[in-house]
């Protein structure tokens, strides 16, 4: 950094406002995407797991050992193979939300009583219609807890994958310290901050939305 | 509109070894009939319930409603033609009152307009107001209220067959008394063949047209009316299961409606004791009984200390006695007196107007009649 040089440069910031943009709605495809198919992954594996007790300590095991391999590791790891694409970023985004999303999902559908789910089957539910309209909607709750923390931790890892250019938010961060240069670094660093505190709000909306029977 | 409900020697083993948790069960149960499984713990009671609706697969024998083997039928086919009740009720809580009742006929993919009307007639029938209750959710009602939108939800379909594992278990005792009143009101009109478990004789002989006993290991030890069960326990243990009172169980079984009133000496208010309007004489009775304008009991009047040429009135009688109603038990009616240390229980009509009283001793009538028709006495019971 210039000795000297403001922290914000203002007119830099004014300058790139359409970038800012850009760069926002990338972070927010990258994250969704992710979230998204670790979601759709994780339902399935969740599913599996909590019906049958064999399957879920593999299951944790492997997304566990996913969980703790270093990001920048993984992604250097997986060039070789992907190159510097948007599936490598994604292939080490998405298995950073299994651990989370699996655990949630299990924890809720285990959650749900005994004799709720006695009674669904007891009336004549197949055991599909049990799932979708009793332990999932009941489960909901606790995923959806489960995609907060996934969708928080994805916002910031997002930024990692700029080195392998990708980023979204993260181009900045890395621009800014390859030149020194602290008003791109800020920008992008408190922006994603936001981006995770908002997507965090809508969850909690969403949450509170679609579980009114918790509320009364 | 109920079903026969017919088991032919009925298996059930849980895994290879060990005894069966049913063995060779045989019942017939006639449609529209409440039977009831009754036995202690360990008595393949649930098993043998879960079978019907195929929630435990039995491993030989037959089950039928209505002459049809239930192995013969789909499961959620079957079990949607079965009411079924728990005693954890297992409300759906992520769903309204209403939707819980539809569960069944939603299944049954019943037109939107029918599914309204039924949830509304039945929360109408089980006394709770639709306005107000249709769109609220299970974790809002009370226990007594849950259950009985749990009965709701089991008669939605009209079932020809309705299960219920220990349904009344959970709540406390007064509320079970009303549930089970309000059950046996609901089973009048609507005539669904029940099964019935519970672990609780009294309410096995208080709920049961046929009362079948389980003993350890799935035997049926006796399957019979309450009123054979208790003057003619088949063994032992039917004995002793049903219990060293059972002389005095029976008096569930008799309500007031079922013995002769005797007339006490009334008089009514503002009538003067012993006067020609009176119509008896002053000394006739020490006690009279004291009627409004409708002939509804007031109390009862000391004559010895009513001075002579006054008139009855209120504030001369002692409201001590218990009032009885028509389909009041004889077992009721007698702890009722004994709990307020009285002689005799004041009948009264739909109306709240007089009709009789019952003494201690009409009641020990009754009890000395099934005593001698083969009960055995209490003490000698306890013996055995």
């Amino acid at each position: 950094m210039t000795p000297g040089e403001p922290l914000i440069r203002w007119d830099w910031l004014l300058a790139h406002l359409g970038d800012i943009a850009l760069r926002v709605g990338q972070h927010l495809v990258l994250t969704g995407i992710a979230v998204g198919v670790g979601l759709v992954l994780s339902l399935a594996l969740g599913i599996w797991a909590a019906r049958r007790p064999g399957v879920y300590a593999p299951v944790t095991w492997v997304t566990g050992v996913l969980y703790t391999i270093p990001s920048l590791a993984l992604f250097a790891l997986l060039v070789p193979f992907t190159g510097l694409s948007l599936l490598t970023a994604e292939i080490g985004l998405v298995s950073y939300t299994l651990l989370i999303l699996i655990r949630n999902i299990v924890a809720g559908i285990r959650a749900v009583p005994a004799e709720v789910r006695e009674s669904a089957l007891g009336m004549g539910c197949t055991s599909r219609q049990v799932l979708w309209q009793v332990e999932l909607p009941l489960a909901l709750g606790v995923i959806l807890a489960g995609v907060r923390v996934a969708t928080i931790t994805t916002v910031g890892l997002v930024t990692v994958t700029a080195l392998i250019g990708q980023g979204g938010l993260g181009f900045f961060i890395v621009d800014g310290i390859q030149r020194f240069f602290s008003t791109p670094l800020i920008v992008g660093a408190l922006l994603s901050v936001a981006l995770a505190v908002a997507l965090d709000g809508l969850l909690v909306r969403l949450e509170r939305l679609v579980t009114p029977w918790a509320r009364r | 509109m109920g079903a026969t409900v017919e088991f032919r020697h009925v298996v059930k083993c849980f895994g290879s070894q060990g005894p069966p948790a049913v063995n060779d069960l045989s019942l017939l149960i006639p449609p529209g009939n409440i039977c009831v499984l009754v036995g202690p713990s360990g008595c393949g009671k649930t098993t043998t319930l879960r079978m019907v609706n195929r929630l435990i697969e039995p491993s030989g024998g037959q089950i039928l409603i209505d002459g049809q083997d239930v192995m013969a039928v789909e499961p959620t086919a079957l079990r949607r033609r079965i009411g079924y009740v728990i005693q954890q009720v297992g409300l759906f809580p992520h769903q309204t009152i209403a939707a819980n009742i539809a569960t069944v006929p939603r299944l049954l993919k019943w037109p939107d307009e029918r599914i309204r009307r039924r949830v509304d007639e039945l929360l109408a029938l089980i006394g709770l107001d639709p306005g107000p209750v249709r769109d609220r959710y299970p974790a809002e009602l009370s226990g007594g209220e849950r259950q009985r939108v749990g009965v709701a939800r089991a008669l939605a379909a009209e079932p020809p067959v309705m299960l219920m594992d220990e349904p009344f278990g959970a709540v406390d005792p007064i509320a079970r008394t009303r549930l089970q009143n309000e059950f046996l009101r609901l089973h009048r009109e609507q005539r669904t063949t029940v099964i019935f478990v519970t672990h609780d004789i009294d309410e096995a002989i208080k709920m049961g047209d046929h009362v079948a006993v389980l003993q350890q290991g799935g035997l049926l030890a006796q399957y019979a009316s309450p009123e054979e069960l208790l003057t003619k326990p088949a063994s032992d243990f039917v004995a002793r299961f049903v219990g060293a009172d059972r002389g005095l169980k029976r008096l569930a079984l008799a309500t007031v409606a079922d013995v002769e009133l005797e007339q006490a000496p009334v008089v009514h208010e503002n009538q003067v004791l012993g006067s020609p309007e009176d119509g008896l004489p002053m000394a006739g009775a020490k006690y009279r009984l004291l009627l409004d304008g409708e002939e509804r009991p007031i109390g009862w009047i000391n004559t010895l200390r009513m001075p002579a040429g006054e008139r009855a009135s209120r504030g001369a009688a002692e409201p001590s006695s218990p009032l009885l109603s028509c389909d009041t038990t004889l077992r009721d009616a007698l702890s009722m007196l004994l709990g307020l240390a009285v002689q005799t229980g004041v009948v009264v009509d739909d109306g709240g107007r007089y009709a009789g009283v019952v003494t201690v001793q009409t009641i020990a009538g009754v009890l000395r009649a099934a005593i001698e028709e083969g009960v055995p006495s209490p003490a000698a019971a306890g013996e055995g």
